[in-house]
């Protein structure tokens, strides 16, 4: 079976596609272009936004939540409180990147690993159809992370503690060694 | 829906990504940059996940860890960048050269 440009735009979930992805590629862009500091990081709430509806598309629920409630509610308030605090030029633009001598070849470099991507999944997968809209229950997915996979998920919570602690002793202001 | 188009908006995103740690100066951007290319390769595990319907979910899971591990990366990437900005008064990368000979 062959899918061809006017059998992918007869289905309607398609269209849903574009219009999530449309805006979350340019959101992704704009979020390494942009001139702005607090726009490059809001564009990036856009850009996770986007993925989290992909996500939603592909019946993956609780990992769309997840990116919503980790990324979007956390992460992007630390990245704004890491903003503020180290005196980014808010709210005007400025020279945030590199000039011309390394734009051009980050571009080009990029511009060829997404080609090499795009070639080699359009060799490999180019005509297989994905089923949409089988949600996976969030009680399944609990049952496999606290059954099969609960020893990675220890590893992980000994990460994060680690990293708390890590955080808080590199953050904090040390008196006596200041003085 | 065919498999490809979630692959290639996930390839987008990472060349994206890595133009922004190419090109970026600003020390919290390079870190943004790295978000958006972890959220690529989450995706993509997403996708290979609800095409394989793998029963163990293996995809999902993993995108879950990788969300845990990158809220961890960040914290620690803040903090690290809050020392240096307070000895250095810079969070620009450029002018970080301290360990140049």
């Amino acid at each position: 079976m062959t899918v061809t440009v006017s059998d992918f735009f007869r289905e309607s979930a398609n269209w849903a596609f574009l219009v999530i992805a449309i805006p979350t590629l340019y959101a992704g862009w704009r979020t390494v272009s942009s001139n702005n500091i607090v726009r490059a990081v809001l564009y990036l709430v856009v850009a996770l936004g986007g993925s989290a509806a992909l996500f939603f598309m592909l019946g993956a629920e609780f990992v769309g939540w997840t990116v919503v409630l980790v990324y979007i509610g956390a992460v992007i308030i630390l990245f704004l409180i890491g903003i503020m605090i180290t005196r980014a030029p808010l709210g005007q633009e400025a020279d945030l990147s590199h000039d011309r001598n390394v734009k051009a070849p980050a571009a080009l470099l990029s511009t060829v690993m997404f080609g090499v991507i795009t070639w080699g999944l359009l060799d490999a997968f180019s005509n297989e159809a994905i089923a949409p809209f089988e949600p996976t229950s969030t009680n399944e997915l609990s049952l496999l992370i606290f059954d099969r996979f609960v020893i990675p998920f220890e590893v992980v919570s000994f990460v994060l503690l680690a990293a708390l602690i890590g955080g808080i002793a590199l953050a904090r202001k040390d008196e006596e060694v200041a003085s | 829906m065919t498999l490809v188009q979630f692959l290639i908006v996930g390839a987008a995103l990472f060349s994206m990504g890595l133009y922004g740690v190419i090109t970026r100066k600003n020390a919290v951007l390079i870190l943004a940059s790295v978000e958006l290319m972890l959220a690529a390769v989450n995706i993509n595990l997403v996708t290979f996940d609800v095409y394989l319907q793998d029963v163990l979910h293996s995809g999902q899971i993993f995108s879950l860890f990788i969300i845990a591990l990158a809220a961890a990366e960040v914290g620690i990437g803040i903090a690290i960048i809050l020392m240096i900005f307070r000895n250095q008064r810079t969070a620009d990368v450029d002018e970080l050269t301290l360990m140049k000979g």
